[in-house]
This record gives C-alpha cells, structure tokens and sequence, in this order.
C-alpha cells in the first residue's frame, strides 16, 4: 500500500531497460504510471498534467537509443523537468540599504510560522545579523510565549505587546529602528484563506511595515490545498517565495513542488528538523531528487565519467566478475571515489540503499584507517589476505597505527564485500552491463553525445 | 572520449557498487570502532506544579449549546472548485471518458489518494457497465452513495466506569492536538464530565501555557511539568491526580512529532504504557489530522496505529480549502474511523462526524 515512488518508478524503468526504443506505447505506460506517482506524492493535479505532457513531448520520437539506456533516459528527461519546475536557483538573501530589512511570516494555522520565525532569526544570526522578532500572532494562546522562548534561544529580542497585531508590527518596526536591529522577522497569526477579515488584517500588517520579503510558510505534508492557497496568500500578500517546513517527515513534498509552479515564486528556505539550527536555504535539486525518491544515478554517473579511469575500471570490474577482486583493487577503487567528493555526498546519489544506512552520518575521516591498514600490507598480502597470520597482523597494525582488532574487521568485512560484490554482478541489470564491458571492452564507437539539454 | 558508451554507463554501474561496498565497509568498520556508550537515562524530574485552574463555578451551569454547525454551511465557499467538477460532470448528457476523467481529478483534488479512488471508480465502471446507470446526475448520486458506503463504523468515544479514562492525543507537528484538547474539554465539561487536562507536550515552547490558558477559559484543572522534562511523568501524576479528586476523565496532550522519528515513537509507546497504569485506562487514542494533510497522512495513522494502537481520529481544519479527503483513505484502508471534526476556531465547531454530511461536502452533492 506505501509503495514508494522509488519502487514504482523502479518498477517503470525495469519495464523500460533492454529496450533499444521506446514505442509510443511505452512511452504512455510509463507516463501514467509516473503521473499515479506524482499524484501519490501530492504534486498539485494540474501540474502534473502540465508536466506530464512536457515529458510526452521530449520522448516520444526522441532518439533514445543514442544516449543512455531508454529506461535511464526516462529518468533524466523527468529529472530534469522537476528541476526546472522546483527553480534551479537558491534565492539570495539581499539587506535593505536602510536597515531593517523587513521579512513578513504568514501562513495557515500549524504550518509552523513561530517556530520558522525562531529559526528564521537564528539563521540570521549565523549569517551576522542583528535581528529582532515581532511576535504578531495574538490569537492563539501563548504564541507570544513560545516565541519568547525561541527568541531567547537563538539570542534574538522578541517585540510584542497586547494589541492589534497592525500596530504591533508597526511599533516593532519603530522599535527595531530604535534599537538599530538591521532585520526584523514578523510572525503573524495562522488564518484560512477563506478568512477575508483575517486575511485583510494581514494585509494591514503588510501594508504597516513594508516588507521586504514576504514568505508563506507550508507545511511538507499538505495536500492538493497546497496551491489554492498559496494563490490566496499571493493574491493579498504578493509572496516573495515560501519556507517549507518539517521536510524532515517521510512526506514526498509535492506541495512545494506545486506551490512553486503554480505561484511562481521559489522556495526558500527548508525546515529540516526540531532543532534551532535544522533551518537552511532550499536547493531544489535535492528536493527533486527527494520526489523522485531514488538516488541521483545521473550525477553519479557523471562524476564518474569525469573522474574515473576507464581503463582503470573496466579492469576492476572484470577482476571483480572473476571474484578476484583484491584489496589493492578496492585501493584503486577507493582514490577513485574520493575524487568524486565527499563519501557523504555519494551515498545520496546510490538508488537501493536501504533508508537507515542514507540517512545514516557518513564521515570521510572515516576511510584513512581503511586506507592506512590496507597500505602498511605487503603486496602479497594484498593480493591474497588468508596468508595473513598473527605475526603479520601486528605488523600491519603498528604500521598503519591502529590496533590489530581493527586490521581483523577489517578483513573479515573486505570477505563479506567481496561475496555482496560477486552477488551483486550477478544481478541482471549490473551484471548485464559488465558482461557487456567485458565483451565490448575497448571497441571504439562514435562520439559521445553532449550531455544536459 | 571516445570510449564505448555502454562502458561509459558501466562504469559508473561499476562506482555505484564499489560506493556502496565501501560505505558498507567504512560504515560497519566504524560501527564496530565507535559504538558510543549509551547515556544513561536521565533522572526522571518531579513535575513541578500542579496548577488549579480558576475553580470552575460549582452551580450547575445550564449551558446551551448552540446548534450544531452544518458542515456545508461552514464549506460553502471551500467547495466552489470541487462543485465545479461535478457541475460539469452532470451538466453532460451522457456518461463518457471525460466524465470518468472528471469525477478522478475532483476525488484526487479533495486529496482521497490515488488507490481509493482507483478503488471506488472501478465499482462504479462496473455498476455504469451492468446497466443500472444511464445519467451522469445517477452516477454522482452513485458516487455518493458509494463514498457513504465505505464510510460504516463506531464514532463514539468510549468512557469507561471505575477507571480513570485517559483519552490520548498524537500526531504530527501543528495538527492541532492541543486545541483540540482544549474543545474537547469544554464539551465533555459541560457535559457533566470532570476533567483533567495533561500538558504533555513538554517540548513544544510554550506548548503547556498554551494548554493552561484553554484550562483557564474551560475551567478544569491542567497538570503540568517542567518543559523537557519526561512526557510520561506528567501523564502519571495527572492520572493520579484525576483518581484523587474522583474525575472521570484525562485529556492526555502529547508533543507532536514525525512519525519517522524512531525515538519520539518509542517515548510515546512508553506515554501510553504509563497512562494505562491502574487506575489510568487508555480508552480512546485519537490521532489528530490536519485537513490539509496529503498523501503522507496515511503513512503517520499507520505508523501512529502501530506504536500506540488508534482508536479513531480526529480531522482538524475543515473550515479551510482542504476537503479532508484523507480521512476516507484513512478510514478505508486502515479501519480507523473519523470520530471528531473540526470546522471552526470555536469549541462548538469541534463535532461529530457525519459520513453523509462529509461525503456531500465533499462531492458537492445533495445540493
């Protein structure tokens, strides 16, 4: 019943994969299934039609046999199309040449206004700015309160007072200016959109300080609502983007994609965790990936084109077929990675890795030990580990300065790899694709088409 | 680079699983270095206060509660976009594709999810082909009858005698758990019911002023604790409270959290052991919904159900744009029943909910 968007979407490309050309049969199989994937992760019925046809358009008749496989073809085409919808860009914060700058929170109720507006003024704070909060939300109980309290946390005054929260926000503005805080952060009460004496209210609160940037503030798990009413929102407020919030859940985010497409304005920050410091600007190309579910294999395959040796590989691979895969190889292969970038970065990018080892912390740092154990070897002792005994492992620990403890996890888990490896060329798709390297390996073909549109 | 393309892809194919080879190995080889020792738990703080409340008045109050709120008034205007679909569904003269087209695109917008109105089309399809509909306007009548259909459970909140009835709110951040608690205190209030309100929500800033505030404007009395103190200690000593002075009933406000945070999941698996405790009974525990909650709210009642076991559910924000359309994939796919909805800021508009009303809000029927 959960089946995620990675399992369908997997399930679209398997269908998908050996086929040199897509028909415009398969082409429509595969979009109706895409479309039931977005729907299921709340994108907005209306962009998905859009979005639908888009892709429709850019793979059918499109010569798909020339680049990648037609099933990873499918991928990037639809990649690329949610990026183009999320907003390539990061929104750059710019200051008011008068300070303060004025931000302006609005949204409907438990989207988590007051707490953005603590990490919002947390974040400023991390970037050196002096802000100060207005706490303009008086309708629901102890709201203030709360925000007192996340104000004291991140350092930042907190303004309110017992009144209209147009004059509140006026008077923290005077105040702000009084004080010379050079960003002020408004948080407003929660109000339905269908509200208009509430929505006018905040419209006065707008009109009172001027804002700077207006943002809605969206809850990650809205549904199909999402758009109505950030369209509301827009209509009184004209947004000038919006804060996601509790990202850190399990919900796919179609909201935001939505939001984006329909209002037009980007989202630019994300709320990631409970934390004061779980707050950041909003990179669309990682929630692209977050709505597709699946690791980024395109720039993965990227950077390994860039970076890897051919050559280099297709040995390795071939060693590692033959289940000779040795622990200078898995050297090789290890320099090979990191020239890649960050571990961290790369365990993203792997589709099927099981969610607790993605999520997991993944620390560079982490590899030296590996690489030093594997170094202080000799290269016999490299090529066949069983002749390493007891006098050879302490050896090899007081060479590389870790303990000999170490040098054995070590090595019992290169043997687990290497069985997980040997299982893994077993599997049709890669396996498929490195009996083709063996087969093919070195024969010339013609050049390679430019990559991205 | 003029090398195979085909090698080009394997040999990324080739990255992939060295990646994971080696982060499986890096990542092992560090769990088996650096298992950190576990902290000790901490200390269980002594809640401090329990805070009386403006003793409510002792006469009885004759309150009169206004009539209940019709759903479809309060939606009047929410439903122009989805009155819409179906406007143009039954002003067609026969039942076509665009039709069954129409009538998707308005159950995915009320937000019912793909696999139930996958589900409730394919038994209208097969209905329409038999031979028993010939009209559009028949078939969203069918339409609503099918939805009400899906929508036959036990509503009633349970209250048991001799124990002290905890009645356990969870949910996701921002629902609205603890204003429903506060609307739900004043009705069971003023329906002679003694009450004790729980300000579990030890972490949310503010969260238990919040919660005394509505204690104050209710009039029952809200144990409290020490923000960040232990969630499970405040519902104890709440529930003790409650036995003391002879109350029926513990409202249990719990900090909202994502379903997918393992260990707030198992703090309120230990919340509800503790609240069942004797004389303490858990007798209902609600899931608290937002209206506007899309596809994940399936996932949170699943995963909800799973660690405190749900007895039914509460949708909040119904007034809004949002149709709620989750509570019917809710109630469908996981037999937990909408027992309470919210349409409006005030304690009268927390009500029963009505399948029919719902369902011809929802669909625009009944018009």
């Amino acid at each position: 019943m959960f089946e995620s968007l990675s399992d369908r979407f997997d399930a679209i490309f398997t269908r998908l994969r050996g086929k040199g050309r897509l028909s415009e049969a398969d082409v429509d199989e595969a979009l109706r299934e895409i479309r039931l994937a977005l729907l299921q992760a709340d994108v907005n019925l209306r962009v998905v039609r859009d979005f639908v046809t888009r892709v429709r358009t850019q793979l059918v008749g499109a010569d798909l046999a020339q680049s990648l496989t037609p099933g990873q073809q499918v991928v990037k085409v639809v990649h690329d199309e949610l990026r183009t919808i999320l907003g390539g860009e990061t929104l750059r914060i710019t200051y008011a040449s008068r300070p303060p700058t004025v931000v302006l929170l609005a949204g409907l109720q438990g989207a988590g206004k007051t707490t953005a507006a603590g990490k919002l003024a947390a974040w400023f704070r991390r970037q050196g700015r002096q802000p100060l909060l207005v706490g303009a939300d008086l309708q629901r109980p102890a709201a203030v309160e709360q925000l007192r309290i996340l104000g004291a946390e991140a350092g930042v005054p907190v303004f309110s007072e017992p009144a209209d929260p147009v004059s509140v926000a006026a008077r923290g503005l005077a105040e702000a200016r009084r004080l010379g805080r050079d960003v002020l952060v408004i948080d407003t009460a929660g109000r339905l959109s269908i509200d208009e004496e509430l929505m006018d209210e905040v419209r006065r609160v707008s009109a009172a300080t001027d804002p700077h940037y207006t943002f809605l503030v969206i809850d990650a798990m809205t549904g199909q609502d999402a758009v109505a009413t950030a369209e509301a929102f827009h209509k009184t407020l004209e947004l000038d983007g919006v804060i996601i919030t509790k990202i850190d859940g399990d919900a796919r985010g179609g909201a935001a994609l939505s939001v984006k497409e329909v209002v037009g304005r980007p989202i630019v920050f994300a709320s990631t965790g409970e934390k004061q410091g779980d707050f950041d600007l909003f990179h669309p190309d990682r929630m692209a990936d977050r709505i597709l579910g699946m690791g980024d294999v395109l720039s993965l395959i990227e950077k390994a084109e860039a970076v890897v040796d051919q050559a280099e590989a297709e040995r390795a691979m071939a060693r590692l077929q033959e289940g000779q895969f040795s622990l200078d190889d898995f050297l090789d292969q290890m320099q090979q990675l990191k020239k890649m970038g960050p571990l961290s970065g790369l365990v993203g990018m792997i589709p099927g890795l099981p969610k607790e080892m993605r999520n997991a912390e993944v620390d560079d740092d982490a590899m030296k030990p590996i690489e030093a154990i594997i170094r202080s070897m000799t290269p016999e002792e490299r090529r066949n580990p069983s002749i390493i005994n007891g006098s050879r492992r302490s050896r090899i620990a007081r060479g590389s300065g870790t303990t000999t403890a170490e040098v054995n996890s070590l090595l019992d888990r290169f043997k687990q790899m290497q069985a997980y490896m040997k299982g893994l060329s077993n599997l049709p798709g890669i396996g498929r694709r490195m009996s083709r390297v063996t087969a093919k390996a070195g024969r010339k073909s013609k050049k390679k088409n430019k990559r991205g549109r | 680079m003029l090398n195979d393309l085909i090698l080009a892809g394997s040999s990324a194919a080739g990255a992939i699983v060295i990646a994971g080879g080696t982060y499986g190995l890096v990542r092992t080889h560090r769990r088996g270095r650096l298992a950190p020792p576990r902290p000790p738990a901490p200390p269980r703080p002594a809640p401090v206060a329990v805070e009386e409340a403006e003793a409510p008045p002792d006469e009885e109050m004759v309150v009169v509660l206004p009539e209940r709120p019709r759903l479809r008034e309060r939606l009047g205007k929410a439903r122009s976009l989805f009155g819409g679909y179906l406007t143009s569904v039954r002003s067609r003269d026969r039942i076509d594709e665009t039709t069954w087209e129409e009538l998707e695109e308005a159950l995915i917008l009320a937000d019912v999810g793909v696999e139930v109105t996958a589900g409730v089309l394919d038994d209208l399809r097969t209905r329409v082909k038999a031979g028993n509909v010939g009209t559009p306007e028949e078939l969203v009548g069918l339409l609503r009858d099918d939805l009400v259909g899906r929508l036959q459970a036990d509503r009633s909140l349970h209250l048991e005698p001799d124990v002290t009835n905890v009645w356990l709110f969870v949910g996701v951040n921002g629902v609205g758990k603890t204003t429903t608690i506060g609307k739900v205190g004043l009705q069971q209030a003023r329906g002679g019911r003694s009450v004790v309100m729980a300000a579990g929500d030890t972490f949310r800033a503010a969260a238990a002023d919040q919660l005394a505030m509505w204690g104050d404007r209710v009039g029952v009395e809200v144990v409290r604790g020490n923000e960040g103190g232990d969630p499970g200690a405040v519902i104890f000593d709440a529930v003790q409270h409650a036995a003391a002075g002879h109350a029926d009933l513990v409202l249990a406000d719990t900090a909202g959290r994502l379903h997918t945070k393992v260990n707030l999941m198992e703090e309120l698996k230990k919340v509800r052991r503790v609240a069942e405790r004797p004389p303490g009974k858990v007798t209902e525990s609600l899931l608290v919904l937002d209206a506007t909650t899309g596809q994940n709210g399936l996932i949170q009642a699943k995963q909800f159900a799973e660690a405190v076991g749900l007895t039914g559910v509460v949708i909040t924000k119904l007034d809004g744009t949002a149709k709620g359309g989750i509570a019917l994939a809710v109630e469908t796919e996981l037999g937990i029943p909408v027992k309470l909805i919210g349409v409006g800021e005030s304690a009268e508009d927390l009500v029963e909910f009505d399948p029919v009303e719902f369902v011809d809000a929802l669909v625009g029927a009944g018009d």
